[in-house]
């Protein structure tokens, strides 16, 4: 490509605060991004990208300082240049979009009063202008009702769509670069699509540039004209797509293409009784029923993946399963014998049978307690451990998760890595000695490095103790790797449910099918192909 | 002018050892407690001295005050003397021991306050937030009604039913701050109880009183502590503003508040010795004050890093 080069960085290095100094996070890269070009930026969490994708805007985080090489922006050196030219950079001729479209955007404001704020202040346009041309970009990101979605508060439009909305706020004042960082890892499979899909589609439209920082190479491939790899602040390597996707030279890139590969073995059909069975059981929350007559087994040794995409009542089922929510009708037997509705009338040895791990870490572990209490208390409550024997079973539970008792049994959760926090989820599960252990999400916060340790501990422990899982997801990679049985679920019914073989073999249900055909796949052409045949089908 | 340039010595020296002193605890301890005394700004460490200071003079009283505290010792409204080095106040006690005293009798019973309504409104607050419901709904109606009553003619009307002994005069005051801990514990519980941590413990089958204990409390422990710093210098001014109105600590108790009112007629004489115990009580609001930003720094993450 010979077009002018509008983004040059040259031995960029960008120092964060850690305890009394400074260490490097960024270690001298070179960027180059010409007119209208898209570069992926990839890399596990802690490479960097985010960093580097914040420095091309000329900024750096809180705690961070850039100390080395040089930001050129179409010819003006954003280094050099004062903070007022930077701001007035900001927004017109580069935007942001962020990961978390809902925490991104203020709740208290309208949609399209948030759209029209940019442009107004960079004074490109006034209000009512910039009124038509979200109206404009809305349509244009294929976001239903274009005339009337601005009009909604962010908690009104669900998370696809405000993903849409702030791409469309980005691109309000035409800028000539966007940094889309990680804008699809928190969506589900089937709204991914969408999102990449609008994404991409009005970046060609504009002729925009962009640097779409993600750690997903499936995703990137689709969208990027260009790919570089980081790692631990460094530049791995840099090629086409295609050139990456067909011949990576580096083993870590490899590394990168080969985690999907993970896969446990296969293992025989059930035979034994269920340990738990749910029978017809309905529920709803208030009014609002959110479970129709569902009904799954859960087998020791086992794991049952339930799959669905956001509000297909997933959650609600472990909820129903664990207590929180008593159902309507039907109910949930563990062992031969049902389990009392509500939690409160469950006994201390029947909730010890059932544990849970949560989506987010950061939330699920008390930020003030160490560790030790964290993994202690369980087995305390339950197994009535003291003294020294609670201190070896801690410890005993530090070493099956793989963290050193002697580093780590004092810390507290601030202070581990997403996986580590995750694997004390999974400690403080294990510490109850439980026959089921629900995994609700438990992976889709965690980049796909991290992802793979997870999966393979949770998989090695299920061997050591003949654990069934109950793993809820919206990943089918995942599914695929570890799952003995999938139940698939679509607005609070079960729409297919059998052993995985059968289920992700042909013939499938519509909304299978819909699922299976939107994970993505290491090929640049896949999203193209996708849309084309879903077009053709449609038409 | 001796006295201004004493007074601006006095906190010079105070400002100059908090420094030593917080230097010497970076340089001894080790691990967390050296993070904090790394974290502590100058102020902060300030006001810990200051409170620390008023610590020891209440608790060792007896031993530091020349003379006792209720008998007279001398003519009335003597000057500043080698016998009597503040004087004498309006019936010839001496001020230096009564100032000494004052901080046992003021500050203790306002802590003691301030820990009462403390205790009891952040259990009840915490307790509200968690349980939710009718329960929630009802102690918080109740303390709406009693917020709605002015605290001032409120502590009045509830003293002079009960009488003025130092017990009533904690409980009254305490009733009345723990309705203004209680909204803010149960605001602050209100973002905590709704986290994945609380449904994990419950799902473990905790009870509440561990809930509260363990898995709120540490969480709700920043804010709580600040507003402890600021609750403590509102409870001080209520018993002095009581005993201005003859309805707080009771003569002849030494107490900082009544002793500003005694002796105030010194104050056209253009003599000092009057505000010492109003100084007293504005360096101590200071210094909690001090501590009290401090903590609120560290609760809001503003901290760096």
């Amino acid at each position: 490509m010979d077009r002018e080069v509008l983004l040059k960085i040259e031995g960029l290095r960008i120092e964060g605060r850690a305890g009394d100094g400074w260490t490097e996070i960024v270690k001298g890269i070179d960027l180059t991004l010409h007119k209208g070009e898209v570069l992926g930026l990839i890399g596990e969490s802690g490479a960097g990208k985010s960093t580097v994708g914040l420095a091309a805007m000329g900024f750096a985080r809180d705690g961070c300082r850039i100390t080395g090489g040089s930001i050129l922006f179409d010819g003006i050196d954003l280094r050099q240049a004062p903070e007022a030219e930077r701001r007035a950079l900001r927004g017109k001729r580069i935007a942001y979009v962020a990961q978390s479209a809902a925490a991104s955007f203020n709740p208290a404001h309208k949609l399209i009063d948030q759209y029209c704020e940019t442009p107004v202040v960079h004074g490109v346009m006034a209000r009512d202008k910039a009124e038509q041309d979200a109206i404009d970009l809305y349509r244009r990101m294929q976001l239903p009702d274009p005339k009337g979605i601005g009009f909604r508060y962010p908690h009104q439009v669900s998370g696809g769509q405000l993903q849409r909305a702030m791409t469309a706020m980005a691109m309000a004042c035409r800028p000539d670069l966007i940094i889309f960082d990680e804008p699809t890892t928190a969506l589900d499979v089937t709204t991914q699509i969408e999102v990449l899909a609008a994404i991409r589609d009005i970046v060609r439209q504009f002729d925009t540039a962009a640097i779409y920082i993600t750690h997903d190479l499936a995703v990137v491939a689709q969208a990027a004209d260009r790919i570089k790899v980081l790692l631990r602040g460094d530049e791995v390597e840099e090629a086409d797509t295609r050139t990456m996707l067909d011949a990576p030279r580096e083993d870590y890139t490899k590394s990168l293409w080969a985690v999907r590969s993970f896969a446990r073995a296969e293992q025989p059909p059930a035979t034994s009784a269920p340990i738990l069975s749910v029978q017809n059981v309905s529920a709803a929350y208030g009014k609002v029923p959110v479970l129709e007559d569902v009904s799954f087994d859960i087998h020791a040794g086992r794991t049952i993946a339930v799959v669905g995409e956001s509000g297909s009542g997933k959650s609600t089922a472990a909820r129903v399963i664990t207590g929180l929510l008593p159902p309507s009708g039907g109910a949930v037997v563990f062992d031969g014998k049902p389990l009392p509705p509500a939690l409160k009338g469950r006994t201390r040895e029947q909730l010890r049978q059932v544990q849970m791990i949560y989506q987010m870490a950061d939330t699920a572990l008390n930020p003030k307690l160490r560790l030790r209490e964290l993994i202690g208390r369980p087995a305390q409550m339950y197994l009535g451990l003291t003294g020294r024997a609670l201190e070896t079973r801690i410890r005993d539970l530090l070493d099956l998760i793989e963290l050193d008792p002697d580093t780590y049994i004092d810390r507290l959760p601030g202070e581990l890595s997403g996986g580590q926090k995750q694997r004390i989820g999974i400690a403080r599960a294990l510490a109850a000695e439980p026959k089921i252990i629900i995994c609700d999400e438990v992976t889709s916060a965690l980049d796909q490095i991290v992802q793979e340790g997870i999966l393979k501990l949770l998989t090695r422990l299920q061997g050591e103790f003949g654990l069934a899982y109950m793993f809820i997801t919206h990943d089918l990679a995942t599914v695929r790797a570890i799952a003995d049985d999938v139940v698939v679920m679509q607005k609070g019914r079960v729409v297919e449910q059998g052993p995985k073989a059968q289920m992700f073999a042909p013939p499938h249900e519509p909304y299978t099918e819909l699922l299976l055909s939107s994970v993505p796949e290491m090929d640049p052409d896949w999203l193209t192909r996708l849309l084309e045949s879903r077009a053709s089908v449609s038409a | 002018m001796g006295f201004a340039a004493s007074v601006i010595l006095g906190l010079a020296a105070l400002f100059a050892i908090a420094w030593a002193l917080r230097a010497a605890a970076r340089a001894t301890f080790s691990g967390q407690t050296r993070s904090l005394a790394h974290d502590i700004p100058l102020t902060a460490s300030f006001g810990l001295l200051v409170i620390a200071i008023y610590t020891f003079v209440a608790i060792a009283a007896p031993a530091l005050a020349p003379f006792p505290e209720r008998e007279i010792v001398g003519g009335q409204f003597q000057a500043w003397s080698a016998e009597h080095w503040l004087g004498t106040d309006r019936i010839g006690r001496d001020m230096l021991s009564r100032l000494i005293y004052g901080a046992r009798n003021t500050v203790g019973i306002a802590f003691a306050t301030t820990a009462l309504a403390f205790v009891v409104g952040a259990i009840l607050g915490l307790w509200a937030a968690l349980v939710g419901g009718w329960l929630d709904q009802a102690l918080s109606r109740f303390v709406d009604a009693l917020m709605a009553i002015p605290a001032l003619i409120f502590s009045l009307l509830l003293l002079t039913i009960f009488g003025t002994s130092v017990l009533t005069l904690i409980l009254v005051i305490a009733a009345v701050d723990a309705t203004r801990v209680f909204r803010l514990a149960r605001a602050v519980a209100q973002g905590i109880v709704v986290m994945d941590y609380i449904e994990a413990a419950k799902l473990r089958g905790e009870g509440s009183w561990f809930l509260i204990r363990r898995e709120i409390l540490p969480n709700a422990m920043a804010p709580l502590v600040a507003e402890f710093g600021l609750r403590f210098c509102f409870v001080f001014l209520a018993i002095s503003s009581l005993s201005f109105l003859g309805l707080g600590i009771q003569p002849p108790t030494a107490d900082w508040g009544s002793m500003v009112k005694d002796n105030a007629t010194l104050i056209t004489f253009g003599d000092v010795t009057p505000l010492l115990p109003a100084g007293c009580i504005a360096l101590l609001t200071v210094a909690v004050n001090f501590v009290v930003d401090w903590q609120l720094h560290r609760a809001s993450g503003l901290k760096e890093q």
